[in-house]
């Protein structure tokens, strides 16, 4: 016979930790639809006929694939232009961010100049001001410069720092020993020679996260576009998504096609480089580990 | 070409190596650390002024003119500020309707990522596709989600609305009925909140398993676990991700903008945002003296609120190592 201290099968902590996992993981289970069916819905949309859209109840998996209907959006107005333009713009910006950033970063990171600290804290307070109260009179500054209806404003101030960057950028290089900078400046190196042979290659990951977001940020840029671009030539493709909603209006296969075109870059983008994507949110905070 | 022949070219070489050598001496290290430092962050201090500082000060000054781009600015004193208080109806509108999402989105947003960041913090079989799965909706933004949302939130044909019928609940207008349209937005915002999620997640792999278990030696249950040790020990970043929701939130515009067909404000001017008002007035109309006069007071607002947030962030975040950082 069994002592009457033994605890019953159900009561023991690893009866009750496998339960609570099946509970986390159908909790989990039953979320991950939630999450994922407006995916589902966006694809299933973009492949129906109107007629199977307008249908009552809906249906979740189309009955007949209409891929046409992404070739007809596509043609209905000059996406391939936008996409071009939203690229080059993307990748300027991105080439912008990573080089000055950088630059930036590493003064504050490795440089004792005067005045460092004071300076840091106001890069770091410029985080505080809300994009909108600058917006106005940064408008009125290019509009006075001649670059409205132009690339420059969306592409120069890419190129001027950004203190979310310069933020991420300097805590990661603070992991980088001093040692290394030293003996760099002994052997007669000067900070651009240490910037461009030492640190660049060992904050690439950090580089390569900053290149992501900013890339990020561009292609998803509704405000600056909608701003500064009136020839539709020049627009890019959000901009050009919301126009292209005032043509075909509610014809929402068209425009579930075309807003699964957009999201592409940035899905499989996210896919190849998860990695990073996960760590540069974490080193913004500070909880790197 | 540049061999040297002669042994007075040699010599010509060597001293001018050296004189560049004393030049390089003579400016003490700190002046080379000087020198450079600025140098780098140069492109930063012009971005700073040009686009940061000096368009606030510029602002500042245009909020008290009838500025409208063309004309010459003409001092009018308060009356901006008076005009928002008095006259402009739709500014009131605005402002309650930002308050009112503010109100609504961090503290849901915020109690939704630490939630899910818990469960996901747990050992489950897929985990990583799990993770991977929350995140993916908060990297996807800009018009083809808004887009995507008023196809989901279409009243009869609509994913959620079908959803909610399946448990024999009538689901409301949403973007058509003034009272839901805020809602609206919010169940979208909610959609995202796998962004925060991480934050919490490399926060909560960072609290000591031992805090656990002694807590379980102690016999606490599973929600005193939580509130005593959990919620603490991540408690920086939640102050640090109330901190930029609540000023990201007051920022909501775009989703406004194309979710009410161009800025119209929707039903009722029910998602006439703030930021929505100040962007018509200053691009529709050109009233860009009234338009800086909003931006300042948010300006306000928003600094007040983030010193309100760091008075009362120091009684209840907890920092490991002391209280004196």
């Amino acid at each position: 016979m069994r002592s009457a201290a033994a605890p019953k099968f159900y009561e023991t902590k690893k009866f009750k930790d496998k339960v609570k996992q099946a509970i986390v993981f159908i909790v989990l289970l039953a979320g991950s639809v939630l999450v994922i069916s407006p995916l589902w819905w966006m694809i299933s949309t973009s492949l129906k006929s109107p007629a199977e859209i307008a249908q009552y109840p809906p249906t979740f998996m189309p009955k007949e694939f209409h891929f046409s209907n992404y070739v007809d959006a596509w043609k209905t107005a000059p996406f391939t232009r936008w996409a071009m333009n939203t690229f080059f713009i993307a990748f300027c910006g991105m080439a912008g961010s990573v080089i000055v950033n950088s630059l930036v970063a590493y003064a504050f990171a490795k440089i004792r100049f005067k005045g460092r600290n004071a300076l840091f804290i106001v890069v770091l307070s410029t985080m505080l001001i809300p994009g909108f109260v600058t917006m106005v009179p940064q408008y009125i500054l290019f509009s006075k410069l001649g670059w409205v209806n132009t690339y420059l404003p969306l592409i120069v101030p890419a190129f001027l720092g950004s203190a979310f960057f310069i933020f991420l950028l300097r805590q990661f290089m603070m992991t980088i020993p001093n040692e290394l900078i030293e003996a760099a400046v002994l052997d007669g190196a000067n900070h651009i020679q240490i910037w461009w042979h030492i640190m660049l290659p060992l904050t690439k990951p950090a580089l390569i996260t900053v290149a992501i977001f900013s890339f990020n940020g561009a292609w998803n840029d509704l405000l600056g576009p909608l701003l500064y671009l009136n020839d539709e030539s020049l627009y890019t493709l959000q901009i050009g998504l919301q126009t292209f909603k005032g043509t075909v209006q509610t014809q929402w296969h068209y425009l579930m096609a075309m807003s699964v075109m957009v999201l592409l870059p940035v899905v499989l983008l996210f896919f190849f480089f998860q990695k990073h994507f996960i760590e540069g949110s974490n080193i913004a905070t500070g909880t790197k580990g | 070409m540049k061999s040297f022949e002669t042994p007075i070219e040699r010599r010509g070489a060597d001293l001018a190596g050296k004189k560049e050598k004393t030049l390089h001496r003579r400016l003490s290290r700190q002046t080379r650390e000087n020198i450079f430092g600025y140098l780098f962050i140069s492109p930063w201090i012009i971005g700073f002024l040009g686009l940061t500082l000096g368009p606030l000060l510029f602002s500042l000054f245009a909020s008290f003119t009838d500025y409208n781009i063309t004309s010459r600015m003409n001092f009018i004193g308060l009356d901006n500020f008076k005009r928002m208080f008095t006259i402009d109806d739709l500014f009131k509108t605005s402002l309650w309707n930002t308050l009112y999402y503010v109100l609504f989105s961090v503290p849901l947003t915020t109690a939704g990522a630490i939630f899910l960041s818990v469960l996901l913090n747990q050992k489950v079989k897929g985990m990583k596709f799990f993770r991977t799965l929350y995140y993916l909706p908060a990297i996807l933004s800009g018009v083809a989600v808004y887009f995507l949302w008023m196809q989901l939130l279409s009243p009869s044909t609509g994913l959620v609305n079908t959803f909610l019928a399946w448990f024999g609940i009538e689901g409301p207008a949403w973007l058509f009925d003034p009272e839901w349209t805020k809602p609206a937005l919010l169940l979208m915002k909610m959609w995202s909140v796998g962004g925060g999620m991480l934050l919490y997640l490399a926060s909560l792999q960072g609290v000591s398993n031992s805090l656990y278990e002694a807590a379980d030696l102690d016999g606490a249950g599973v929600m005193q676990k939580f509130i005593y040790i959990t919620l603490p020990m991540i408690s920086p970043i939640i102050f640090f991700d109330v901190l930029t929701s609540t000023i990201g939130s007051f920022q909501i515009f775009q989703e406004a903008y194309v979710m009410t067909e161009n800025g119209s404000g929707g039903p009722g001017n029910s998602l006439l945002f703030y930021n929505l008002h100040m962007w018509n007035n200053a691009f529709e109309v050109f009233d860009m003296g009234y338009a800086s006069a909003m931006a300042w007071l948010l300006f306000i607002v928003v600094m007040i609120l983030t010193i309100i947030n760091m008075k009362i962030g120091k009684k209840w975040v907890h920092y490991e190592g002391g209280d004196d950082k």
